[in-house]
């Protein structure tokens, strides 16, 4: 269990440079997400039609894990469906939390399988994409990790 | 162990057998005290003994064994009444900790006698567990908080203190010491100008007790909470201290046994303090474990301890206002052995991990004390807290582990 295996090249570069940063005009959906543990807080803009994401940006402060996960997460789900979205959230839990690497292919996101070894930091990981579910299915609350 | 004018460092640390442990592979470096300290075998081995040899429920049983445990209970209480030179061993209430005990002045002393519009008078230093109490207070019964701000170095603005009191002033409630800053309020003088108002004070001594001398007598506090846990005793115990006149008018906290003189459906007379105020069997081993931590501690010399903290203090200091980038939040004088520090660019939780990796154990996050991360703007900061068993060569791994967090991610 190396650092290097949490903080990979590609992780640390978008912790520290996030893409897609900012207000998105256009957006009509956007929420809230916390991690109150780790202080982490993002807000996420999306624009949707008809099922297809063509675009997310996001705002925040948060650990180099959290913002790197929103970063990434804001290039991924770019021009899909949200039935896709549902099955790349759903691999990418299980890789973060067990180190799963699902048969299907997740692009630059595997770059996360290293926090399957630090529990402590799944918080950070998937606080991006429990707030982009909550705006997808309009929950009006914003979301915390706790 | 015979009082020295320095703590014999490496006795100390063969006392704490778990600090021999690795920490991911790597020697522990135990950095953590603030949030709860290790225990020595002294305490571990009290609280063993007492379940092996001396265990029975309290409150006067008639055979041998309950009257033994009862007098070890009483004597704990009276250890506890000397260690912070209380003047009557009934002004010493056993309780869960320093949460527990706040809260039973909150709800004892404040549905008594406050009303709707009365006010307390807080500080924005405060733990979240001096500041829910009275918060659930003023859902309760409508009184107000009032706070007193903090000042960039970290300590509390004293003129705007004085400002603070008002005719509907009923409490004022502050820490001796920061849990995240470790700056060391001026209680003497707060409570001095708090009595000239006839106004009480109650201090949350959790942070304090363990480092410094606490003598109650002497800052003539009304009330003064702490934790055995944070003191090298088992968890789950803490006391409330508090001027007998005031705790013999306060109403019970808790209902139950042990604390009643007489019980009918119509009527229920009390016990007079402490026991009004412990309802039920308490955690009789904990209380023990307490009084063992206190014999440890008075063995080794609480004055020794801070000495032996403040030295370390400066030495931690000096290294980490070395490391560019990096920002000590809690520059006050004087302080106690917490350091809270933040580094440009990069997250407190990045580095807690890779100091993690690195075998030293810090607390990364908020520390309870939300509105004080608020008023420094950050999310979050590292926190080093110093103990007895902490040395020279703890502080290097820290600061070798720091230069690892800023080469992999700064």
């Amino acid at each position: 269990m190396s650092l290097r295996d949490l903080y990979q090249e590609i992780i640390v570069d978008h912790g520290k440079t996030p893409r897609n940063f900012g207000k998105l005009s256009g957006a009509n959906h956007s929420q809230a997400g916390h991690n109150p543990l780790c202080g982490d807080k993002l807000t996420l803009y999306i624009a949707e039609a008809n099922g297809i994401i063509s675009e997310v940006c996001f705002e925040g402060k948060g650990c180099a894990i959290s913002v790197a996960s929103a970063s990434l997460m804001t290039e991924v789900v770019k021009g899909k469906s949200l039935s896709e979205i549902e099955e790349l959230f759903s691999n990418f839990h299980r890789l973060v939390t067990e180190g799963t690497v699902p048969e299907t292919d997740l692009g630059k996101l595997i770059a996360f399988s290293g926090v399957a070894e630090f529990p402590v930091r799944v918080k950070c990981a998937t606080l991006a994409w429990h707030t982009l579910k909550a705006a997808l299915t309009n929950n009006p609350n914003p979301v915390t990790t706790e | 162990m015979t009082n020295k004018s320095v703590i014999d460092i490496s006795t100390v640390r063969n006392d704490f057998p778990i600090l021999q442990q690795t920490n991911r592979n790597k020697p522990l470096v135990y950095l953590d005290s603030a949030s709860s300290a290790q225990k020595p075998n002294a305490v571990v081995n009290a609280v063993v003994n007492f379940y092996n040899k001396d265990y029975a429920n309290i409150h006067r049983g008639i055979y041998e064994l309950s009257e033994r445990a009862s007098s070890i209970h009483e004597q704990a209480r009276l250890r506890v009444k000397e260690f912070i030179h209380a003047a009557h061993v009934e002004e010493i209430i056993f309780t869960r900790g320093t949460t527990e005990s706040i809260n039973l002045v909150a709800q004892s002393f404040g549905k008594l006698n406050f009303q709707a519009g009365d006010e307390i008078i807080l500080s924005g230093l405060e733990h979240h567990s001096n500041i829910v109490p009275w918060y659930l207070l003023k859902q309760q019964i409508g009184i107000e908080l009032k706070v007193i701000p903090v000042t960039d170095e970290g300590s509390l603005d004293l003129s705007v203190y004085k400002t603070l009191f008002s005719a509907r002033t009923k409490l004022v409630a502050i820490s001796h010491a920061s849990n995240v800053l470790g700056t060391i309020n001026p209680i003497k003088e707060m409570i001095e100008f708090a009595h000239y108002h006839h106004v009480p004070v109650l201090i949350d001594g959790a942070q304090a007790a363990p480092h410094m001398l606490v003598d109650v007598k002497a800052l003539n506090c009304d009330f003064y909470a702490f934790s055995s846990h944070k003191l090298y005793g088992p968890s789950g115990v803490g006391v409330l201290y508090g001027k007998k006149q005031l705790l013999d008018d306060m109403l019970p906290y808790q209902g139950g046994g042990g604390m009643i003189e007489t019980v009918s459906f119509s009527k229920v007379t009390f016990a007079p303090t402490p026991q009004k105020f412990e309802a039920g069997t308490p955690d009789i081993a904990g209380i023990v474990g307490l009084a063992a931590a206190l014999n440890y501690v008075n063995a080794v010399g609480i004055e020794n301890i801070f000495t032996h903290e403040q030295a370390l203090l400066h030495y931690a200091e000096s290294k980490l206002t070395e490391i560019p980038g990096l920002r000590i939040i809690g520059t006050a004088k004087p302080k106690l052995g917490v350091i809270s520090f933040v580094i440009d660019n990069i997250h407190p939780h990045d580095i807690g991990t890779v100091l993690d990796h690195e075998g030293v154990a810090i607390r990364a996050g908020h520390h309870c004390a939300m509105p004080l991360m608020d008023r420094f703007s950050v999310p979050a900061t590292v926190r080093v807290s110093l103990g007895i068993y902490n040395n020279e060569n703890d502080i290097d791994q820290l600061i070798a582990a720091i230069h690892l967090a800023k080469r992999l991610l700064g």
